[in-house]
Formats: structure tokens, sequence, C-alpha cells
């Protein structure tokens, strides 16, 4: 609705020309702090675009790199962040999700549990080196697992972990109270209702939830840098314990590591990785809006 | 067994018995005694109930708000378990087990003592999901039974003809009389011993509730039913025996009509002429 077609239903008063003039004012300022919002994320659109558009090509996306990566593809990056993405969502869905359950349906109100959901807010809040440096610490050294696709997943779920969970419990709260009374008065155990009811009302917000917890998995690059990231490795990972390359850390060595390198493979990357979120992003504004439209309640 | 039952009951002397002289009900199918709850907020109640709910018979609970009569239905099939209950004392039997005993089987339970809310809640699915959730939930998913279910259940709320060539449409695009008439439906699919009805009719026209209170006297050759009216006049309607409810405590009760023409104490008398409440 916009806010210009309200329009007075009686004849205007003495003062109604004052208000409808504090009205314009009001508005006008509003806009402008939308347009000030939007207008970067429209430039750095744009500007990736055009700068990176001329290096899209089937052979960018599809090859190996080579000479120094100045020149060919970028086929290990791609396949590496999509590796890292899926093994993240692995890990981060099933225990996030779970995790909500808990604290939606079964936790009590109490110390402990306000304990758990502090926590959770303030783990949302640790910025992502310190996600890389405890990956790094635990998954890489300590497990033993080297710097690898499953250590790197692994540091991605725990950073993706908070956002996926307090969407869920927040999509999982919405379910109207009655409908769990309704389903327990039928003769239902409280599994079945989260099963048969609170899950398939909720799964649009946990899945809006996922998809926006794996998109920055996806694009972070300080996480991966010690824990899976290789600088240059012109070949496809075989298994979860190799290294592989990944689309934020290639795009960080190739801007500033290597000497040389044409600004539109740059750009080029750039742009890959935008379209990998963006996509993603696309994916979960779709599912919200097409449940919201199926929505009962 | 049962004629003899309808007999006594039919010759049952028109006279009112308080608290203090609770009133004698012959095979009752759940009889409540000393029954107190006491919520952890302190806001509705129950003081010492003692009342006998005849079977096969509409059993009336009526009062002014906050009488404790929705806390008693909810204690009858343990949704009480749900809320934060701080005293809970006395019995409830009913076939020969103790409603309050934390150890029974709640689940089973809820299938035989069925309730129907005051606001129509229906799930978020079909009209047929509706129906056959209860049976799903338990484990049966044979279409024949689950079909015969559906039919019977809607033909018994009186809303088969009106549902029948869209049960698998939408729930929730029933109007507010037919969402609570598939409430009582739903109830009904799981062929409850008893059945508990929380101002059924309060948000219905009186069409819709017309419907209803003609649907529970049939209803009640085949089931028991304790039912919290939406006013005195739906008491007075429906009751075969009546309990009015004040502040927690049962204050009087009667077979019939006797406790809307003439009551006892004075408390009574006042609430059914309408000087409070």
């Amino acid at each position: 609705m916009n806010l210009t077609d309200i329009k007075p239903e009686r004849a205007p008063r003495s003062s109604s020309l004052r208000r409808q003039r504090e009205q314009k004012i009001g508005f006008g300022l509003l806009t402008l702090a939308a347009i000030v919002t939007v207008t970067p994320i429209i430039l750095v659109v744009v500007y990736v675009v055009i700068q990176g558009l001329p290096a899209i090509s089937w052979e960018f996306v599809s090859a190996m790199p080579r000479d120094g990566m100045t020149a060919g593809g970028i086929f290990p990056a791609v396949v590496g962040t999509f590796w890292l993405t899926l093994g993240t969502a692995a890990v981060a869905v099933p225990i996030g999700t779970a995790a909500a359950i808990y604290l939606s349906e079964y936790a009590p109100d109490n110390a402990w549990t306000r304990t758990i959901r502090i926590a959770i807010i303030n783990l949302a809040g640790i910025p992502s080196v310190v996600y890389g440096l405890f990956g790094l610490g635990l998954f890489v050294l300590f497990l033993n697992l080297g710097t690898s696709l499953i250590a790197g997943s692994l540091t991605l779920s725990i950073m993706t972990l908070p956002v996926i969970i307090s969407t869920a419990e927040e999509a999982m709260r919405s379910v109207p109270n009655s409908y769990r009374v309704v389903s327990i008065s039928l003769g239902a155990t409280r599994w079945q209702t989260i099963k048969r009811i609170v899950l398939p009302q909720a799964l649009p917000g946990i899945l809006t939830g996922v998809i926006l917890g794996l998109e920055r998995a996806a694009g972070e690059t300080a996480p991966i840098l010690f824990t899976v990231a290789a600088f240059f490795l012109p070949r496809l990972p075989q298994s979860i314990f190799d290294s592989s390359m990944a689309l934020p850390y290639h795009l960080f060595v190739i801007s500033t590591q290597v000497p040389g390198m044409p600004v539109t493979i740059q750009y080029g990357t750039a742009l890959v990785l935008l379209t990998f979120v963006l996509v993603m992003n696309l994916i979960a504004a779709s599912i919200r809006s097409r449940a919201r439209a199926r929505r009962l309640w | 067994m049962v004629k003899d039952r309808q007999m006594i009951l039919g010759n049952m002397p028109e006279e009112t018995t308080s608290a203090d002289k609770p009133l004698h009900v012959d095979n009752p199918v759940i009889s409540i005694e000393n029954l107190s709850v006491v919520y952890s907020d302190g806001k509705e109640s129950l003081i010492d109930i003692t009342l006998e709910i005849p079977a096969n018979r509409i059993c009336v609970l009526f009062g002014p708000a906050g009488g404790g009569k929705s806390t008693l239905l909810r204690t009858l099939n343990r949704l009480n378990d749900l809320a934060d209950v701080d005293k809970l004392a006395g019995h409830v039997w009913f076939d020969g087990m103790d409603l309050l005993d934390p150890e029974i089987d709640t689940i089973s339970l809820r299938r035989r003592i069925g309730i129907v809310f005051a606001r129509p809640v229906v799930l978020p699915m079909t009209i047929r999901q509706n129906l056959t959730y209860g049976l799903e939930i338990e484990g049966v998913h044979k279409r024949a039974v689950l079909d015969e279910a559906v039919e019977r259940s809607l033909e018994s709320a009186a809303l088969w003809d009106e549902v029948k060539d869209r049960l698998d449409d939408s729930a929730a695009a029933l109007s507010g009389g037919q969402q609570q008439r598939l409430c009582l439906a739903r109830v009904l699919a799981l062929e409850p011993e008893v059945i508990l009805l929380d101002e059924p009719t309060s948000g219905l026209d009186p069409i819709s509730t017309g419907k209803v209170e003609e649907s529970l006297q049939q209803l009640k050759k085949s089931y028991s039913i304790i039912l919290v009216p939406h006013s005195v006049q739906q008491a007075a309607r429906t009751a075969d025996l009546a309990a009015f409810f004040l502040e927690g405590r049962l204050v009087e009760s009667a077979f019939g009509k006797a406790l809307f023409t003439k009551p006892r104490l004075d408390q009574t008398r006042d609430y059914v002429e309408g000087r409070f409440g």
C-alpha cells in the first residue's frame, strides 16, 4: 500500500493542509533513506557485472586455471564452494533444526534455556576470522582432519548454526499454539504434533533461515582461510579429506597475491560468487512469498 | 441395564442439591470427588468439587466467567498437563481409573474423552485430513476405515450434506459455524465415550447454534456429553443435569430444568434470573 493513496475522508479543515505538508515531508525523508540504502547495493552489482561480464564464458566456469591463474577458468573454486556449501548444509541443517525444535517445543523457560539463547545470539556476533582460528585449532590440528573440505564445512557449520537455530525457532514459535492444543487433545503425542503440524507449518521459515545461513557460509573467506582453502590447486578434491580451492578465497588470492592479474578475471570471479549468493537469496525469497500466500493464519 | 438407567433418570424427582449434599447419579460415567485445582498464577481454580456425570445425558456446567467450568473440562481429559498447575487434589473416577493419577495413559484417555473448544480451530489441512488426523496418528491407515469415519462423523455433526463434495478442500475455507461442526466431527471420528464441549456455540449465529444443539440431542444417545453453554438460555434448553459454578465452587446441581425453574439457593436464582453474570 502506498502512503499517498490515503486520502482524507472529509473536506480538509484548517489544520489539514499543515498536516498534509508534514506528511509530504515525512514521506520524502523516508523515500530518501530508502534510496540511500538501495543505491550502494545497485552500484556494487552493476559495477561487478560491467567489469566481470567480459570474462564470463563457459570455459571460465568449467576450466582449470592456467598460467599462474592469469588465464583459464575457476572451475576448482566453483566446485570447492559447491561442496563446502553442501557439507555445511549436511552438518548445520539437522543439528540446527533439532536445536530449534528443542528450544521452541521442549525447553522449559528457565535460567538454563535463557543461557542457551544468549549464547546463540552472541555466537552470531562473533567475527568470522575467530571461527576460522577456532576451526584451525579444533578440526585441523586437534582432531587432525588437516586442511580439508570436512574441516572447512564443520567450521562454516558452527558459524551458520546460530542463524539457522534462531530463524527456525522463530518460525516454529509463530505457529499458533491452538494447533498444538488441538492436536494433543486428539490424542497426539508431543512429537507427533511437532512432526505433523509444527514442522510443516514452520518449514518455509526454516528453509529461509537455512538458505540465508548457507549463503553467508558460501561467501565467507576467513573461516576457510585456515581450514580448507588451497592457494592454487588445479585439480578437483577427491574426498572430504582433501583441501580445495573456494570462490571467496580465490578472489582474495587473485586480487592481492598475484601480480599482473587481469582485472576481468577478478571481477568475473566476483560475479560468479555474487550470482551464486543472489540465486540462493532469490530461492529463499520465493519460498517465503509462496508460503505466505498459502498460509492459513 | 441401559434401559434401567434411563427409566430411573426419567423418573428422577426434580429436586435440587447443593454441594454439601451431592446429587446421586446411578452408574455415572465420571465421578468427581472433592476435586481441587489451583493454577500457579492463581487465576482460575476449582475448590472441592463433587459431582457425578450421568451416562448418555447432557450435563451442563454453567455460571459466570472464571467460575472454573473450563478448568474442570481441561482436568477431565488432562489438557491441564499443558498448563502450570500448582495443586491438584481429590479423585476423578472414569472406568476404574483415577484421571488425576500422573501415571495414566493420557494419549488413549484423550481419545476416550474428547473436547471441543470455544473457538473453532481447524488444523491447517483439508477437511478430510482434519477428520482422519486423530485416527492416523493412532496408526489407522486403511482407506475404507478412514472414509467410513469421515462420513459417519460428518453425518453426526450435521455437516455431511454441506461438505461431502469438497472433502479435499482446505478446512479453513469453511464458515465459522461449519468449522465448529467440523471440530465436533473431528472428535466424533475417534468414537469417544465422553464429549466435553466448552462453549461450542459462542461464536456462532443462531441458526448454526440450533444445528449444533440439535446434533447434541442426537449424540447423547451414543455419547455422554458435558457442555459448558454460552448462555443461561442454552443451559436451560439443553440440560438433563445442570450444575451451577461460582468462583470455583459448585453451588448447586439438579436434574432436568429444576435449577432454572425453582433454584434452591439465592445465588443460583439471581444468576438464572439475570441479576448478575
